[in-house]
C-alpha cells in the first residue's frame, strides 16, 4: 500500500511474526475445512442412482441443481404441500425442492402449476403451463403379483389407512379446497384407485386380463399421457405400493 | 479516490497503513497538534478517567437492530406458517408484496453455475442491489442476517468466557474471506453447482425458520461452537463470502459511520465492540488523516461503536442530509 514507507526487515522470531504466521496457519486450516466441506456436498450428488423425483416443470437434473436458488416459493405455493426441500445428506441438493410422491403427491389441485409460476430463476421451467405438458417421470407397475386389480379384488375403507397424512383434492366434494385422503372412504368392486385419482385424462387405464366371462382380473396399464405426478403411487392401497414413478423418465426411453 | 481504494483494501485483508504526516490535511494537522499539547493530554486523560468511572455504554442502536432482524426473519415465519404473504421464500431469494428480491450472492453463485440469468432473478437482483447501495451493503450483515444475531449472542457467551481466563480468542488472517470469495466463485463456474449454498448459514438459517428443522441446521451449531469456544465471530470475520459481496455493494453507499477527529478521546472502546475493528484503526491517535473521515465499506453499520463511544466521535450519517439521525 505504502511503497515508500521505510521497509523494516522483520525478525520472524519477533512476537508479531510468530502471530502473523499462526494467524495465517489458522485461516489456512480454516479455508480449507470450509472448502472441502462444501465441495463433500458432491458426493451424495455423485452417488446417486436415480436423480429425485423433481417438481413440474424442472429442467435437467444438473441445470437444475446450478440454477435453482434454494428459496422455497415452489414450496409455499403448493395447496398439497407436496414439495420438500432437500437437506444436508442431499449434498449439492440442499434445499432444492424434490417430491416423495407416496407420503405427498402432486394431484395439480392448483388447476395451473403454480410452482413454476412462483420460481424465480427458471429452474422450473415457464416453457411449462399445462399439467399436461409436465414431464416428471413415468408411472410404473413394479410390483404386479400385489396389485389388488390383478387379484381381482376390490376395496373397502380409506386408502392409505385412518393414520395417513396425505392431501387430495376430490373436485366432487370441494372444487377449492383439499382433504386428508384419510377422510375418503372407498368402496369399490375391484380397485382402481390408480386410475380412479389420475389427475390426467387418458394417463392410465384398467384392462381386463382376459375375455374370460366372469374373471374379474384387471390390470392398470400406463399410457403416454403420464406425466410422472405420483397420485397413482401415492393413492395404492398396498404395502408397499404396486406402481411407482421413475423419475426423468420420458415415454419411448427405455 | 485514494480513500476508497484503500477501504477496499482493508475489506480484503490488508492491514491498514498509518498515513504519513504530509498526506494529512491541515486540519487533521493542526487537530493532531491541538491533541499533543500537554494541557490537551491532561484533559483527555480526565474524561477518560471519567467516562471509565460512569462506565458509559448505550443500547440504543442495538435494541433497533435486534428488532429489525426479528421482525424481518419473523416476517417470513408468518408469511409461510400464516399463509399472510407478506415476504414468501427465503433469504435467499423472495417475494416481498409480489415483488421480487434476490440474494446477491445467492443470485451470483446462480449465475456462475447456470451461465444464465432468467428476468425475474434479474428484476430481484437489481432492487435489492439498489436497496443496499443506498442503505450500506453490509448494513445487511447486521440488520437483516439472522445467523448475525445468533453470532452476537456467541460472541456475548464467548466474552464472557474470556473475561474469566477459560479460553482465549484465536484470530485469523483476515484474508482468507477474499480467498474463499474466489474458490467459491471459481467452483460454481467451474462445476456448475451452487457450492456454497451448501453450507451458507445463513441460506440454512432462514430456511430452517421458515419450514422447519433441518439436519443442515447442525453446521450452523458447529459455527455457533466454534464463534463461542474458539474464535470470536470466527464466520463473519473471516469466512462468509455474503458480507464481502454485500461490502462492494455498499462500499458507495450515501449512510455512513462517521467519525469525528475532535471529539475522540482514543481511548479505543470503540474497536473493542467492533465486528471489523480494522475499520476502526482511523480511531488510533495520529491514524486519522482528516478530521472528519467515513468509516470504510467492511463496516456493516451495526452501531456498537456508536453506542459504546461516551463522545459522539462515531456518528450515523447520511451523506447530503446531515443531522438527520
Amino acid at each position: 500500500m505504502n511503497n515508500d514507507k521505510k521497509k523494516v526487515k522483520k525478525n520472524p522470531n519477533s512476537p508479531a511474526s510468530k502471530r502473523a504466521r499462526r494467524e495465517f496457519l489458522r485461516a489456512c486450516v480454516a479455508g480449507t475445512g470450509i472448502t472441502g466441506l462444501a465441495m463433500a456436498g458432491w458426493l451424495p450428488v455423485l452417488a446417486q442412482t436415480e436423480t429425485p423425483l423433481r417438481p413440474p416443470g424442472a429442467i435437467d437434473e444438473k441445470d437444475y441443481l446450478a440454477s435453482c436458488i434454494k428459496c422455497g416459493q415452489c414450496v409455499q405455493v403448493c395447496p398439497v404441500e407436496a414439495l420438500v426441500l432437500g437437506d444436508a445428506v442431499d449434498g449439492f441438493g440442499i434445499g432444492a425442492p424434490y417430491l416423495d410422491v407416496r407420503a405427498q403427491a402432486c394431484d395439480f389441485s392448483c388447476d395451473a402449476v403454480q410452482c413454476i409460476l412462483a420460481c424465480p430463476t427458471g429452474a422450473l421451467s415457464h416453457s411449462v403451463d399445462k399439467k399436461e405438458e409436465v414431464t416428471m417421470g413415468l408411472a410404473k407397475l413394479t410390483k404386479p403379483d400385489n396389485c389388488l386389480a390383478r387379484r381381482g379384488q376390490g376395496f373397502k375403507g380409506q386408502a392409505r389407512g385412518a393414520a395417513f397424512d396425505g392431501l387430495h383434492r376430490y373436485s366432487e366434494i370441494d372444487r377449492w379446497t383439499p382433504i386428508k385422503v384419510s377422510d375418503h372412504e372407498y368402496d369399490l368392486e375391484i380397485c382402481d384407485l390408480c386410475v380412479r385419482e389420475c389427475p390426467v385424462k387418458n394417463a392410465i387405464e384398467m384392462v381386463p386380463m382376459s375375455e374370460v366371462v366372469g374373471d374379474k382380473r384387471m390390470t392398470p396399464v400406463v399410457k403416454e399421457a403420464c406425466v410422472g405426478c405420483g397420485m397413482c403411487e401415492m393413492m395404492c392401497p398396498v404395502e408397499p405400493t404396486c406402481i411407482e414413478i421413475e423419475s426423468g423418465v420420458k415415454w419411448g426411453a427405455a | 479516490m485514494k480513500r476508497f481504494i484503500n477501504s477496499f483494501q482493508l475489506m480484503l485483508g490488508e492491514k491498514f497503513v498509518r498515513p504519513s504526516k504530509d498526506t494529512w490535511t491541515d486540519g487533521a494537522k493542526e487537530m493532531h497538534a491541538h491533541k499533543k499539547t500537554s494541557d490537551q493530554v491532561a484533559i483527555r486523560r480526565q474524561a477518560i478517567k471519567e467516562e471509565i468511572a460512569a462506565n458509559h455504554s448505550s443500547t440504543k442502536w442495538k435494541k433497533r437492530r435486534w428488532f429489525s432482524i426479528i421482525l424481518i426473519n419473523l416476517l417470513f415465519i408468518l408469511s409461510f406458517q400464516f399463509d399472510i404473504q407478506l415476504v414468501e421464500g427465503a433469504l435467499t431469494a423472495s417475494r416481498f408484496i409480489g415483488f421480487h428480491m434476490a440474494d446477491l450472492n445467492s443470485a451470483l453463485q446462480v449465475v456462475l453455475a447456470y451461465k444464465h440469468m432468467d428476468i425475474n432473478l434479474i428484476i430481484g437482483t437489481v432492487t435489492v442491489f439498489l436497496i443496499w447501495w443506498v442503505l450500506g451493503g453490509r448494513t445487511f450483515c447486521s440488520w437483516v442476517c439472522p445467523y448475525h444475531l445468533v453470532s452476537e449472542i456467541g460472541e456475548i457467551l464467548h466474552l464472557k468466557l474470556v473475561d474469566k481466563g477459560w479460553i482465549k480468542d484465536h484470530p485469523m488472517d483476515r484474508r482468507i474471506r477474499t480467498v474463499l470469495y474466489v474458490v467459491f466463485a471459481i467452483l460454481a463456474f467451474g462445476t456448475g453447482y451452487t457450492v456454497f449454498e451448501t453450507i451458507s448459514p445463513v441460506g440454512i438459517l432462514s430456511r430452517g425458520l421458515t419450514y422447519g428443522a433441518s439436519l443442515a441446521l447442525i453446521w450452523v451449531g458447529i459455527l455457533f461452537l466454534i464463534e463461542v469456544f474458539y474464535s470470536r465471530r470466527f464466520w463473519c470475520r473471516y469466512a462468509c463470502p455474503i458480507g464481502l459481496t454485500y461490502g462492494f455493494v455498499g462500499s458507495l453507499s450515501p449512510m455512513k459511520i462517521n467519525y469525528n477527529l475532535e471529539n475522540c478521546l482514543h481511548e479505543g472502546e470503540c474497536r473493542k465492540v467492533c465486528l471489523v475493528p480494522h475499520v476502526l484503526d482511523i480511531t488510533k491517535m495520529g491514524y486519522a488523516d482528516d478530521v472528519s473521515i467515513d468509516v470504510g465499506a467492511d463496516c456493516t453499520r451495526c452501531g456498537m461503536c456508536v453506542d459504546k463511544c461516551p463522545t459522539q466521535a462515531l456518528t450515523f450519517k447520511i451523506k447530503g442530509l446531515d443531522g438527520m439521525l
